[in-house]
């Protein structure tokens, strides 16, 4: 059941925040996450918000990998392989 | 969308392909334990972009699929009272019981109602005051908080006809079992929101006394590939280590709230497995206190003996020892349409995903 999936908070009433999960908006429970709100990307399970997604990490995971597609890129165009 | 299609980045894919190609030299074999790890390698093709050195496994992360059978019976038979409201996560509904299926038993006019989250099934029972709601608790620990949740709003509202038939499992006494079992494996794919609640702290004696690799990941393509790529490389250096792959949602102190709030309702107990056999203390039990939420204690039912399928290989397919397709039922008397086996049925079941989209290209 690790159906998870990421959505946008878009509101937050009464401890039920509004997410925006690919254009479709879904109700959360704010039960068993600390501080959330609106502009926040969130993972949404079960009808549950269960963590905030870490933006900045996200960027650093990205740009980590990247220096893989730069570096075989870089030798690809060196004549390697 | 945004924190999906970024990680679906064909660029990025192929780095990686190429870079495990580069690194990976000695034979390895990784298991995911999480039926979302199992979709997401088959229906993107991983296989297909790793070198032969890798073999990857899948493990028993289907929730529904080692589900007791006589959870189902339990079910079945509670729904035939009239005063009972089944409300149940939707797979559930087709697993084979004994002798019937939720979904039988809803064709023949008995109250089962699929819910997608357990606040839900507490509002049926607030709308139905002179009936008596059971929701059937199954998940790891990303879904037990849910369940506890809505046992702890149930205590504070007052509500006394919602009750929870827990079969609710703890994911690492089965990733340690397995290897006590003598299942082959140098490396884990950790379930990445299994370890939003939890950290990492959980698989912290499997890399210490075992020397297996943890790394904890997500579920698109390049989060499944650099989980495997991290793995491959502690491996080749002949470190086994835990590590977070997946860090725009995982932390190793975990999400404290949800944990405490889980451990405030249920308790450890030990459990059966379907297919494998009873694990100590991998289940999860609703604790003294909340006794009254509890249906197995609220329900005295008689379930009759149960009875496993005959040729099933569903056991063996969620130790990774064997794969979908090694069952002699699979594909013709086990399909999607008519299914044998736990596995067959979940969206999250190895067979049922590579009945769906390992096709011909199974290994």
């Amino acid at each position: 059941m690790c159906l998870g999936v990421p959505g946008k908070v878009v509101s937050i009433e009464n401890d039920i925040a509004k997410v925006s999960i690919g254009g479709v908006m879904y109700n959360a429970a704010l039960a068993l996450a600390d501080t959330v709100e609106p502009g926040q990307y969130v993972l949404v399970h079960a009808g549950f918000v269960l963590e905030v997604i870490d933006r900045e990490e996200a960027e650093e995971t990205l740009n980590t990998l990247r220096e893989y597609t730069n570096l075989y890129t870089e030798l690809e165009i060196g004549g390697e392989r | 969308m945004r924190f999906v299609d970024e990680f679906r980045d064909r660029d990025l894919i192929a780095a990686l392909s190429r870079r495990i190609r580069d690194v990976s030299r000695s034979p390895i074999t990784l298991m995911e334990v999480c039926g979302s790890h199992t979709l997401a390698v088959q229906k993107f093709g991983l296989p297909s972009l790793l070198p032969d050195t890798v073999n990857l496994i899948s493990g028993p992360g289907c929730p529904v699929c080692v589900t007791d059978v006589r959870f189902i019976d339990r079910a079945c038979a509670l729904s035939e009272r009239d005063e009972v409201i089944i409300a149940s996560f939707g797979d559930m509904l087709r697993v084979p019981g004994s002798r019937t299926t939720l979904e039988a038993q809803r064709a023949a006019g008995r109250d089962i109602r699929i819910v997608y989250s357990t606040l839900e099934a507490l509002k049926i029972a607030k709308e139905n005051p002179e009936r008596s709601v059971v929701f059937l608790g199954i998940g790891f620990e990303t879904t037990t908080p849910t369940c506890a949740a809505a046992v702890l709003a149930a205590e504070a509202q007052g509500v006394t006809n919602f009750s929870v038939q827990s079969a609710h499992k703890l994911m690492k006494p089965a990733m340690t079992g397995l290897i006590d079992d003598g299942v082959p494996i140098n490396g884990y794919i950790c379930p990445g929101h299994v370890s939003i609640v939890t950290g990492t702290q959980i698989y912290r004696e499997i890399t210490e006394r075992y020397n297996v690799g943890c790394v904890v990941t997500g579920f698109e393509p390049v989060d499944v590939l650099q989980g495997v790529a991290m793995l491959v490389e502690q491996h080749e250096r002949g470190e086994p280590q835990v590590e977070i792959a997946y860090r725009r949602l995982v932390t190793h102190e975990g999400n404290r709230k949800a944990w405490d709030t889980m451990l405030e309702v249920f308790e450890p107990c030990d459990s059966n497995w379907r297919g494998i056999g009873v694990i100590p203390e991998s289940g999860l039990a609703l604790r003294e206190r909340f006794a009254a939420f509890d249906a197995d204690r609220a329900f005295e039912v008689d379930s009759g003996p149960p009875v496993e399928p005959q040729g099933c290989l569903c056991g063996e397919v969620l130790k990774g020892l064997r794969k979908p397709n090694d069952c002699p039922l699979f594909g013709t008397a086990c399909t999607p349409r008519k299914p044998v086996g736990a596995c067959m049925v979940s969206s999250e079941g190895s067979c049922a995903i590579y009945h769906k989209h390992a096709g011909e290209q199974v290994a």
